[in-house]
């Protein structure tokens, strides 16, 4: 009997819900002054001068400081491209997007670091604002002037003779809309140096350690005199992977000026740095009428933003999941990344595959919708069969495991496909002004993406308590209650036997991050590895104190106790087994290193009603089949279904970063940014599926991002197909009312007039 | 995120506050502050002393059967007017337009007197507070004085108010028993602000329409009556909503904004108006 695949509760949330958590903004440090950045109010310019005298002269301010001030280094474009293209970390001779930042103010309190940073003086030449990034592709004005060009990078190539011989070939442009990841808390960091040296700093994070390597680098200090804590972290969703210039500058603040300081991001800061998605997608597909696809070609120009970061490598991921589910006999990628003065583009949930499963299914969608065949029978005609597991696809993505059309025709049948089709049908025979739309996903993606490793330690003390010391650190997720869980199920002890230490590498010796959806496979199965090394080396022990061979020690996991195999009543507990093991102690430290990545997959079906005279569209219902192999606990594996397919159904409807001509950010509130909310979403349908790979003990996949790959595509799948009947094509996310009904107008269909 | 610096009051009486008012021109009322605060916090509002008029719910939050009119004191919640016994049986579309403005913490904190006095076209309440012809009763340093709702709303979050006067009671005539009403809004979220809201308030001689209002929200930098409307479907009964509600954007400038197009909010205003006067004869 094992505890694992049970609704275990959160051991986090007592905490959290009564004496409530630590974030950021709540870690004392006493005399630590607080940092406000003076940020461009400008998308492009150069700077001519920084007047900081007035600031200095404000009441409690400490110190002002600009780029001259540090000798930092520049950060060349990620993935390769012209160094011109260099971000540096606080910004000196020129400025590329709004929101950047030019110079620092540190005062006593943070009110009085706002007024300070009020006064600043930047005196600057107006350079032209390059915001769409279609245009940036074409040529002048230059983001980067020295550069001579927008496009970064560009790989891949497009094929068009692949169309030959298709009886049908259908095309289109599909936006796929820039975002903003919108973590209850924002990023935030605080930084304090010791006479001899030495730093530590705390960080909203996803990963203590990759931050501090990073840390060590630009500031020129050996890693072993710098201590990176991450307290509670109220959500990241890959903007917090790495260390952000914002981020680093704190610390090198904190130096520069000789006293502790701490920043928190503010809302409209955090809005204006650091999006995802942003890719504009010329989709091409060919094939049969009878619904089979030949040729599939998928062009990508990447918005970068500003600066080649994270974002450089979301095509690579895009380009690498392309082909999804679908064994397509010929197809071709092309990626060109591109910059604009915009924030630069980061990761975000998903980071490059949402894009990828967006593309493809609104295109298998495009081509059901050319031939007039029902779209779940075009994708059982296409997609990778189960007996041909191992699968590479064309663009070099090796498929662990999958049962795709198992996953499709459960999710069909749990939502009732064929009555809601007759629904469809009965809708639009009447003329309802309700129209009724059914969308759907057949969705793979890639998770722990490369492989990787991740560290743990198991101690046993002798107190019969385990303290684990685990490499990746949560923001949320509920780590410490899976992890827990696997050790209290290995050793046969209480969960609360076990004490979870994560998120400091003053704590933990190594470790990498929470990000891509890895955590379950590889920290987890560091977990599961290490418990069974601690198992094995308290046998040995047990064997010594019972004067027996280890092969003939039991280790009773009901009880948590060893004995010799046939006497029960000899048997010692894991306090015994501790103490005997001292002082030595009964601590083993374990590196998993995983096989390869694993390829999670699913299928969503959304069903939207669009109000045919406003273009409104509401999400009634919604339902999944997320297979991310063996589920260790459902609980925490359906939160991370049910906020992923809000996010998703978020792009697909509402969210949009909306820059005017001139490169401001329009969307720099909640009032203008439209994250979801629970009044627009629908009780999710959940339905179980579990294929094990065979990549880890566990057999565990990723969930993380399930949501956002899936839903995206079936919640944008169904707004279309509201209209079919009307002539409508194609509509661009966000589905705003205005567009659609712009949409239904253009199409020449059913006016939306009040007359009828 | 941190407002400029300012003088933080809480005054105990009206008299106390409009003296405070009066006594600063810079000085703003906070009524609830889920406009202002924001705004502050943006430092796009900067007054420079905050009048916080909580402790002025004892002596302004009520609602109250004043004779053939619903008076309503300028501190009650939305809440709290949503809930009104009085208000749901007798102005029922004030209820219901009060119980959708924002979300359950905007409606915990928001005050009507709040809303009125900020005058955001895009707000619910002054649509609707044209429609019911209600009046403002207005506290300032030279005494009280009333002001019709149609009287009340000058442009873009400007209104009768003068210097030194507070928003202190709002008085809804209550209709005829037996009128009909509708409310009707588009908005992206539910939290949102309309995009385009309508009210409706019609009394009627049988089928036919014998007194009708409706009231336009964000459709220019006023709440508007939608006065081409009126007139079509007055004398008229149901089968005149259609073509009386294609007269709904007529004298309107809606803004062309991050929401929507201004003829998007023409189309809208027509669909909703239509949609409005049907609940009202429903």
């Amino acid at each position: 009997m094992s505890i694992l695949g049970n609704r275990v509760l959160r051991i986090e949330d007592p905490r959290l819900l009564t004496e409530g958590g630590t974030y950021m903004d709540d870690v004392p440090l006493e005399g630590a002054a607080h940092l406000v950045y003076v940020r461009s109010p400008m998308a492009h310019a150069a700077i001519r001068g920084i007047d900081t005298g007035e600031a200095r002269a404000m009441p409690g301010v400490i110190a002002v400081l600009t780029g001259a001030d540090f000798e930092l280094p520049s950060d060349p474009p990620m993935g390769g491209g012209d160094e011109a293209m260099s971000r540096p970390t606080l910004a000196r001779h020129q400025v590329c997007f709004a929101g950047q930042s030019v110079a620092i103010v540190v005062a006593q309190t943070r009110a009085q670091a706002v007024d300070a940073a009020e006064m600043v003086m930047l005196d600057y030449d107006h350079l032209p604002a390059v915001v769409d990034p279609e245009a940036a592709a074409e040529g002048a004005p230059y983001v980067h002037e020295a550069a001579g060009t927008n496009i970064v990078r560009e790989f891949g190539e497009l094929d068009p003779a692949i169309f030959e011989g298709c009886e049908v070939v259908v095309s289109q442009r599909v936006v796929n809309n820039r975002v903003i990841a919108s973590s209850l808390e924002t990023r935030g960091a605080m930084a304090t140096w010791s006479e001899d040296g030495k730093l530590t700093y705390w960080l909203s994070t996803q990963g203590v350690h990759d931050a501090r390597n990073v840390l060590a680098n630009a500031l020129k200090v050996d890693a072993a005199n710098i201590r990176v804590i991450a307290p509670d972290v109220g959500g990241g969703f890959g903007t917090k992977v790495g260390l952000a210039p914002d981020e680093l500058l704190v610390a090198a603040a904190a130096r520069a000026a000789g006293v502790p300081v701490r920043w928190t991001e503010t809302r409209s800061e955090a809005m204006a740095n650091g999006h995802g998605r942003a890719q504009v997608q010329h989709v091409t597909v060919g094939g049969s009428r009878d619904g089979h696809i030949e040729a599939y070609q998928l062009d990508i120009l990447q918005d970068v933003g500003a600066y080649a970061g994270i974002g450089a490598f979301l095509p690579q991921l895009t380009r690498m999941m392309a082909c999804g589910t679908y064994d397509f006999p010929r197809v071709a990628v092309r990626a060109r990344n591109v910059v604009t003065t915009t924030s630069p583009v980061i990761a975000y949930r998903g980071a490059g595959r949402p894009e990828a499963c967006a593309a493809v299914e609104r295109a298998v969608d495009l081509f059901a919708n050319e031939i007039g065949m029902d779209p779940a029978e075009v994708r059982r005609r296409n997609v990778i069969t189960p007996d041909k597991f191992p699968f590479t696809t064309k663009t070099g993505a090796t498929y662990d495991s999958g049962e795709y059309t198992r996953a499709l025709d459960l999710v069909l049948d749990a939502a009732g496909y064929s009555s809601l089709r007759d629904e469809q049908q009965r809708r639009r025979q009447a003329g309802d002004s309700r129209l009724l739309g059914l969308g759907m996903s057949l969705y793979v993606e890639i998770t722990a993406g490369g492989g990787g490793s991740e560290y743990a330690s198991i101690e046993m003390r002798q107190d019969g308590r385990a303290i684990l010391r685990i490499g990746a650190s949560p923001q949320g997720q509920g780590h410490a209650t899976v992890w827990a869980t696997m050790v209290s199920d290995t050793l046969g002890i209480p969960i609360d036997a076990v004490t979870v230490i994560s998120g400091d590498t003053g704590l933990v010796p190594e470790g990498h991050l929470t990000g891509g959806s890895r955590s379950v496979q590889i920290a987890g199965s560091a977990v599961a590895e290490t418990s069974d090394l601690l198992v094995q080396r308290a046998r040995e022990v047990a064997a010594e104190l019972l004067e027996a061979d280890p092969a003939d020690i039991v280790h009773d996991r009901t009880m948590g106790r060893f004995h010799v195999a046939g006497v029960p009543s000899s048997g010692r507990g894991w306090a015994d087994i501790a103490e005997a093991a001292a002082p030595g102690g009964l601590v083993v430290e374990h590196r998993f290193q995983a096989k390869g990545s694993t390829f999670p997959f699913g299928a969503h079906l959304a069903v939207v009603e669009v109000d045919a005279e406003t273009g409104k569209v509401t999400l009634q219902r919604f339902v999944a089949v997320d297979d991310a192999g063996r589920i260790l606990n459902p609980l925490l594996a359906e939160g991370q279904r049910h906020g992923g397919i809000a996010q998703g159904a978020a792009q697909a409807l509402l969210e949009e970063v909306r820059y005017d001509a001139d490169g401001n950010l329009l969307t720099s509130t909640f009032a203008d940014y439209e994250v979801i909310t629970a009044a627009e979403l629908p009780d999710f349908q959940l339905v179980p599926m579990e294929t094990p790979t065979p990549l880890n003990q566990l057999g565990a996949k990723g969930i993380g991002e399930s949501g956002t790959v899936g839903a995206t595509p079936a919640v944008h799948n169904a707004v279309v197909d509201a209209l079919l009947h009307l002539g409508v094509r194609h509509v661009d996310m966000p589905c705003a009312p205005e567009r659609v009904w712009t949409a239904m107008r253009d199409a020449g269909g059913r006016t939306a007039e009040v007359a009828r | 995120m941190i407002p400029a610096a300012f003088e933080y009051r809480r005054p105990s009486s009206v008299d106390e506050a409009v003296a405070l008012l009066a006594a600063d021109e810079e000085a703003k009322l906070l009524a609830g502050g889920h406009s202002l605060l924001p705004m502050m916090r943006l430092r796009l509002a900067r007054p420079t002393t905050l009048i916080d008029l909580t402790a002025l719910r004892g002596e302004l939050s009520y609602v109250r059967d004043d004779g053939g009119v619903a008076a309503i004191g300028a501190m009650t919640r939305h809440h709290d007017v949503a809930t009104s016994e009085l208000l749901r049986r007798r102005v029922p579309l004030l209820a219901h337009a009060a119980s959708m403005v924002g979300d359950p913490q905007v409606r915990h904190r928001g005050t009507i007197g709040g809303s009125l006095a900020h005058a955001d076209p895009a707000a619910d309440l002054p649509a609707v507070a044209l429609v019911l012809d209600a009046v403002l009763v207005l506290t300032g340093p030279s005494g009280t004085r009333e002001v019709a709702a149609a009287d009340f709303f000058h442009g873009f979050l400007e209104t009768a108010l003068q210097p030194g006067e507070m928003l202190r009671e709002v008085r809804v005539p209550i209709p005829a028993e037996g009128h009909g009403w509708g409310f009707v809004k588009v908005n992206r979220r539910a939290q949102d602000w309309a995009t385009v809201a309508v009210a409706a308030l019609l009394e009627r001689d049988g089928a036919v329409v014998r007194r009708v209002a409706v009231g336009l929200a964000n459709m220019g930098t006023t709440p508007l009556r939608a006065r081409g409307v009126e007139e079509a479907i007055t004398g008229r009964g149901e089968d005149g909503i259609d073509a009386a509600s294609q007269r709904a954007d007529e004298g309107t400038a809606p803004a062309s904004d991050i929401a929507a197009s201004a003829e998007y909010r023409r189309h809208l205003a027509r669909v909703l108006t239509a949609r409005a006067l049907r609940q009202a004869f429903s």
